[in-house]
């Protein structure tokens, strides 16, 4: 196709200004963060625009360290994340592959299931879940954020796996089995090996639920101040209207939440696409 | 000699076991299969079958914090306190409805347009398509306690800006009147997740359709109106549920944003926020799951009718292969 050259060049000037006014409007809030994350006490009450901190007050870091037991925060946080990164990866996996390879009996009811348990609200189970947790004295521990995620309790990552598995030629399968393998030794020596789209898309996703969760650490921790989670801490510093003079150190917090995912999606972002769509990488 | 017999029937021997293995691994598939989705089935059976039954059933019963022992059934009457006597019912279903829908289908077009840009092949878009997305990888705790400083109505930079410019600054979280733009404001924040599957979709789209249209003398829009949005209807589709789906049971934002009461005149309290109240702040689970189940009943209702008038408007047509 031959475009004239002028309607071209005026073609990509407005391109380029909508992207680039876009950008900056969405990067405002985190780059307004990273700012009043280094200003002084005094400056964050100053009620004048002022995007560049003067004097930059990088103590504010190592300070929010003291202040507050961020470190009991992370290391609570993590106990979440492994449980939730163990779950995704033995349980799902073994439930994805056996829907997606291993014919058994009521296999498309059991799959019906798991796709309508993907629907369900998870308001509708709150209450009774919250009533079980205690009768069995599990509130102010661990348990109840534990237990689901350990036992892959996530239709959605099951859903991942099978669609990704189902991807991987029949052949390949057939040729494992005749040779001997059995089928955990399939999904052992062949699935796992050739998923690392997938596993890695589930992985971020396992993290970056746990990192964020907090209904659930609120409703099971909330009265527990050692097991807080960085969620439940960043919610105590942030005050309501009127006590503002904290604003830089939430941010500090807040920056502390967000780097950590900033990094997982950098290094997974070219995993995050391919294994969720199923496709790609498989088919050459 | 002896020695070398012997051990040629040792490893026959381990032959047969192996294959015997191998045979009764085969025989035993269905098992295996049991085996692998047990964890899970476990977990629906604790985690999902008996809580949301139990839920049905604490509905039609007066369960309080001091009850001890079998619950007192009082069918209906929850359900008849909360349609007739509860006035926070309404104001919290008034309340989300406005919430989604201005943000479900803003963020549904903003997502759209954008990725429709971002798929043009001109330089520098990696770059783009990373800023654009950034936002929605901050964890919401963070986003949400990040637009609270924001949004500040002395020291935010929203008021600052805005008297920069010479216009009046707004109480964003304190005016009644805008503590609900204020949510779809941050919601909208967030549109990176479903403009990345929009992309997906659109990086699909077989490159010879919209060179077929160019053969045929077909413009630009044209590209657009017969060919794009129709291939991705099953994606507008998708996040179109999930928004729905998602918006109803906003939830964190408020909480953080301006605690359990909902505001200045209740002007924030949405739905899951009075399910919530009634359960944890007042106790009355018997009561609030009543109030849960009503709202899975919306959902439920308004996926069947999405999913039922879907075939009216989602391009099903040219199947693609399910990957085998």
């Amino acid at each position: 196709m031959i475009e004239d050259p002028r309607a071209k060049m005026v073609r990509y000037i407005i391109i380029y200004t909508v992207l680039t006014v876009g950008a900056i409007v969405m990067m405002v809030p985190l780059l307004w963060t990273v700012s009043t994350s280094l200003k002084t006490r005094d400056k964050i009450t100053i009620r004048r625009l002022e995007l560049i901190p003067d004097p930059v007050a990088w103590e504010n870091y190592p300070y929010l360290f003291e202040a507050r037991p961020i470190l009991q925060y992370t290391r609570n946080t993590m106990v979440i994340v492994v449980a939730s990164l163990f779950g995704a990866w033995a349980p799902c996996t073994l439930a994805g592959y056996a829907f997606a390879r291993i014919p058994f009996p009521g296999r498309n009811i059991f799959f019906g299931i798991l796709l309508a348990t993907m629907m369900l609200p998870y308001v509708v189970r709150l209450i009774p879940l919250f009533l079980f947790f205690d009768e069995i004295g599990w509130t102010r521990t661990f348990g109840p954020l534990i237990l689901p995620r350990v036992l892959g309790h996530n239709a959605f990552y099951i859903f991942l796996y099978r669609q990704f598995f189902r991807g991987i030629p029949e052949d390949i399968y057939d040729s494992a089995r005749i040779d001997g393998c059995s089928e955990f030794g399939v999904w052992w020596r062949i699935f796992m090996p050739m998923s690392r789209p997938v596993l890695a898309a589930v992985s971020i996703f396992a993290f970056s639920f746990a990192w964020n969760d907090f209904l659930n650490p609120l409703i099971y921790l909330g009265s527990n101040k050692e097991l807080w989670t960085l969620a439940l801490g960043l919610n105590a510093l942030q005050g309501f209207e009127g006590e503002d003079n904290s604003l830089n150190l939430i941010m500090v917090f807040s920056m502390l939440m967000i780097i950590p995912m900033l990094i997982v999606f950098y290094f997974g972002q070219k995993h995050l696409i391919s294994g969720v769509t199923a496709q790609g990488s498989l088919k050459g | 000699m002896a020695q070398a017999s012997i051990k040629a029937k040792q490893t026959q021997q381990d032959a047969t076991w192996k294959v015997r293995l191998q045979e009764w691994w085969f025989r035993n598939r269905a098992l295996i299969g049991f085996a692998f989705i047990f964890p899970w089935f476990a977990g629906f059976i604790i985690f999902d079958a008996l809580p949301f039954i139990y839920n049905l059933y604490l509905s039609f019963t007066d369960y309080q914090i001091g009850t001890v022992g079998v619950p007192p059934w009082i069918g209906l009457e929850n359900y008849v306190e909360i349609f007739t006597e509860d006035k926070f019912f309404g104001k919290s279903m008034y309340n989300t409805v406005y919430y989604l829908g201005f943000s479900v289908p803003l963020r549904l077009i903003f997502a759209f347009l954008i990725a429709l840009i971002l798929n043009l092949r001109v330089r520098g878009m990696e770059l783009y398509r990373t800023l654009f997305y950034v936002p929605s990888v901050v964890p919401l705790v963070a986003a949400t306690v990040i637009f609270a400083g924001f949004l500040n109505t002395r020291y935010g930079f929203l008021n600052q800006f805005l008297v920069l410019i010479g216009a009046m600054p707004v109480r964003w979280l304190s005016s009644p009147d805008a503590i609900k733009p204020s949510l779809i404001l941050i919601s909208l924040w967030g549109f990176g997740g479903q403009m990345i599957i929009f992309l997906a979709g659109l990086q699909s789209i077989p490159d010879d359709l919209y060179e077929a249209a160019a053969i045929d003398g077909g413009t630009g829009w044209h590209r657009l109106v017969y060919i794009t949005v129709p291939l991705m209807t099953p994606t507008i589709f998708f996040n179109l549920l999930l928004g729905l789906i998602g918006g109803f049971q906003i939830f964190e934002q408020v909480f953080i944003l301006i605690g359990t009461n909902g505001g200045p005149l209740q002007a924030g309290l949405v739905y899951m926020l009075h399910v919530y109240n009634k359960a944890f702040r007042d106790f009355e689970f018997g009561y609030s799951a009543a109030l849960s189940v009503i709202l899975f009943l919306i959902i439920f209702v308004l996926t069947l009718l999405l999913v039922y008038t879907s075939n009216r408007w989602v391009f099903y047509g040219d199947a693609q292969d399910d990957g085998t």
